[in-house]
């Protein structure tokens, strides 16, 4: 065995132990730790993703040496290798991004306290992404769900207090309902590793028995993980709990968090039950509305609100609705268009979120949109950045959310009667984008009136704010990547996905 | 015949009629300390119906008592094992809401989170 192949157990492990070191060091060294842990890791995902890649196989690394049936194990392929090096490198870049609100906004003794729960945090999204168990799976989902309430709740006021209750009460009911789902899969399989319960589903999908059981314990476990991670109607919870939260919490939660109970989904879907039956369920249409009514709604709302961050969080709910419309289409096509969404969705979100604290700074912190007025002139990267990622919500070519929206609309052709409706919501939705985010760059690029300047408003320049023009220059960096050189991100998700079956 | 299927499966009917009822309580009460209550609700008929898979009639607890070894005379052990896990999971999930709702009612004196977001309007904040 190869020694790269034991570092998606080594980075669990370390993101693992870095969480109860952090709470004995102070913040400074806690900050450090966190950094070079989340640097770390993603140097070894990409190793792995190498490794795999050159292999071109996936391999099973069984934890404690117990064989199959009752050891518990990790799964790694392509797909999940590149997905754990892209939350560490969203993390990291969020975490530099937001570090002066992290020290102005926490209480001093609490700032460690905050690292532990991004460690916590980064190991839970690993073990998501690696687990071949459902039942391990199912843990991490609240160890994830526990640490992001932590992240929202740090900043002490009762917005956050509020929006913690409000996201711990819908991703309780997203957990109970997952947990049912696993239940009545071990009920009908017997088992608990992936790979196991597919062989099994599979000799039940031939013999036609239970067949009612395993459709209603998929559709279980899908409404539990879309609620969780925000699908239209169960979005109630999202805007304050990014609209009020510390910055790098709110950049966090909107492209990791919710990303990565989508990625367990898709492994639902694709190692547990397998793809075909899940096409053949009537699941898979649900979600394609939910999506779609989504896409729209979602937006709407993000045109009526004021607050420049909670719109940001409602346009979430919106492309939210793009990566479920994508599974609801029932083929590969759709579902790496909706992986690839997952990835440009994540890079321009955090993008926004940071580019617009840098607008709110140069504004007198102040969030309205109407304060916003000539922010791009007074803060001028952060105008620059917040108009690469509205660009790249929009769809515009040579940003990444031109790719995923080009990927969607050719995954919706050749359908019988979806083609119509994808392509008329996506039409609509690039509509609304533009209306809300092309509304808000013409506003920052509107000069102020004489006399009309609002009070503290300031010139804020890139050496005032070295860490955050550092992460939003990197941010534009890789919106541009993925905008550019889709390809060989493409061919990687679709030889990931082809490893699943 | 499915009534006669319900009827001898009582024991996963009752824990699904209890799911429904904590879901709901979690979902539709105002009161935090009400929705705290229908949560656990909720994961107890969860842990309700994953012991009633494992159970097999007239068989003991998986712990070798007398010497006796074979499989025949014990219950599946793993549903036991997931119950606990899913305990574990629970309590602590519970103890997290009910330090927020300590908190929350600190703060503003109400359980009723309707309530609360309406004060945080006044706040206007």
């Amino acid at each position: 065995m190869d020694f790269v192949q034991n570092f998606p157990f080594f980075s669990i492990l370390l993101s693992l132990f870095s969480g109860p070191l952090s709470s004995v060091l102070n913040a400074k060294w806690a900050k450090r730790v966190n950094a070079a842990v989340i640097t770390v890791i993603g140097c070894m995902s990409a190793a792995v993703l190498v490794y795999v890649t050159g292999t071109g196989q996936e391999y099973v690394y069984m934890m404690g040496h117990f064989p199959a049936p009752w050891g518990n194990e990790i799964r790694v392929g392509i797909l999940e290798a590149l997905m754990a090096l892209f939350f560490c490198v969203i993390m990291l870049l969020s975490m530099i991004g937001g570090s002066r609100e992290r020290e102005l906004e926490l209480e001093e003794s609490k700032q460690n306290l905050y690292y532990i729960m991004v460690n916590l945090l980064l190991c839970s999204l690993l073990a998501l992404v690696y687990t071949n168990d459902l039942f391990t799976a199912y843990v991490f989902v609240e160890i994830n769900t526990i640490s992001a309430c932590g992240l929202i709740m740090i900043k002490q006021n009762g917005r956050t207090m509020e929006a913690s209750v409000r996201y711990m009460i819908m991703s309780l009911l997203g957990s109970g309902l997952l947990l049912l789902g696993i239940c009545f899969l071990y009920d009908l399989t017997g088992h608990l590793l992936m790979s196991n319960i597919k062989e099994q589903v599979q000799l039940l999908a031939l013999s036609g028995n239970y067949h009612i059981p395993l459709i209603v314990s998929l559709g279980l476990m899908s409404v539990g993980l879309a609620i969780k991670s925000a699908l239209y109607p169960f979005h109630t919870w999202l805007p304050d709990a990014y609209g009020y939260s510390t910055l790098s919490s709110a950049a966090i939660l909107s492209s990791l968090v919710s990303k990565g109970y989508i990625f367990l989904l898709i492994k639902i879907f694709y190692r547990v039950i397998g793809f075909e039956i899940v096409r053949e369920s009537k699941v898979i249409h649900v979600l394609f509305v939910f999506g779609i009514i989504g896409m729209i709604m979602g937006s709407v709302s993000a045109i009526r609100e004021d607050n420049i961050r909670r719109m940001i969080a409602f346009s979430s709910v919106a492309q939210i609705g793009y990566i479920y419309m994508g599974f609801g289409l029932g083929t590969a096509e759709g579902v790496i268009a909706s992986i690839y969404h997952v990835i440009s969705h994540s890079a321009s979100k955090s993008l926004l979120f940071v580019a617009a604290s840098g607008l709110t700074d140069a504004s007198g912190e102040s969030l309205r949109y109407r304060d916003l007025t000539g922010a791009g002139y007074r803060n001028g990267l952060a105008g620059v950045a917040f108009t690469v990622g509205s660009l790249s919500m929009v769809g515009m070519p040579i940003f990444s959310g031109f790719i995923s929206k080009l990927l969607f609309a050719q995954a919706a052709i050749g359908h019988t009667y979806k083609m119509l409706l994808t392509l008329i919501a996506l039409a609509i939705s690039t509509v609304l984008n533009a209306v809300y985010f092309m509304r808000t760059v013409i506003r920052i690029y509107t000069p102020v009136p004489e006399g009309f300047l609002i009070e503290n408003a300031q010139t804020v320049t890139v050496r005032q704010q070295p860490s955050k023009s550092a992460a939003l220059v990197c941010f534009i960096l890789l919106n541009l990547f993925l905008g550019l050189n889709s390809e060989p991100i493409i061919g990687l998700i679709q030889r990931g996905l082809e490893m699943f079956d | 015949m499915n009534l006669e299927n319900l009827l001898n499966n009582y024991g996963e009917a009752v824990a699904m009629i209890l799911f429904g009822i904590g879901f709901t309580n979690l979902l539709l009460q105002k009161n935090l300390i009400k929705k705290i209550i229908g949560l656990n609700i909720m994961d107890t008929a969860t842990y309700l119906f994953l012991a009633l898979k494992g159970y097999i009639d007239g068989r003991k607890a998986p712990v070798v008592t007398d010497g006796v070894q074979s499989v025949e005379a014990y219950i599946n052990p793993i549903p036991s094992g997931l119950v606990l896990t899913g305990i574990v999971v629970s309590v602590s999930v519970t103890a997290l809401m009910l330090a927020l709702t300590i908190r929350l009612y600190r703060r503003y004196h109400t359980l009723d989170l309707d309530e609360i977001s309406t004060l945080l309007k006044k706040e206007g904040k």
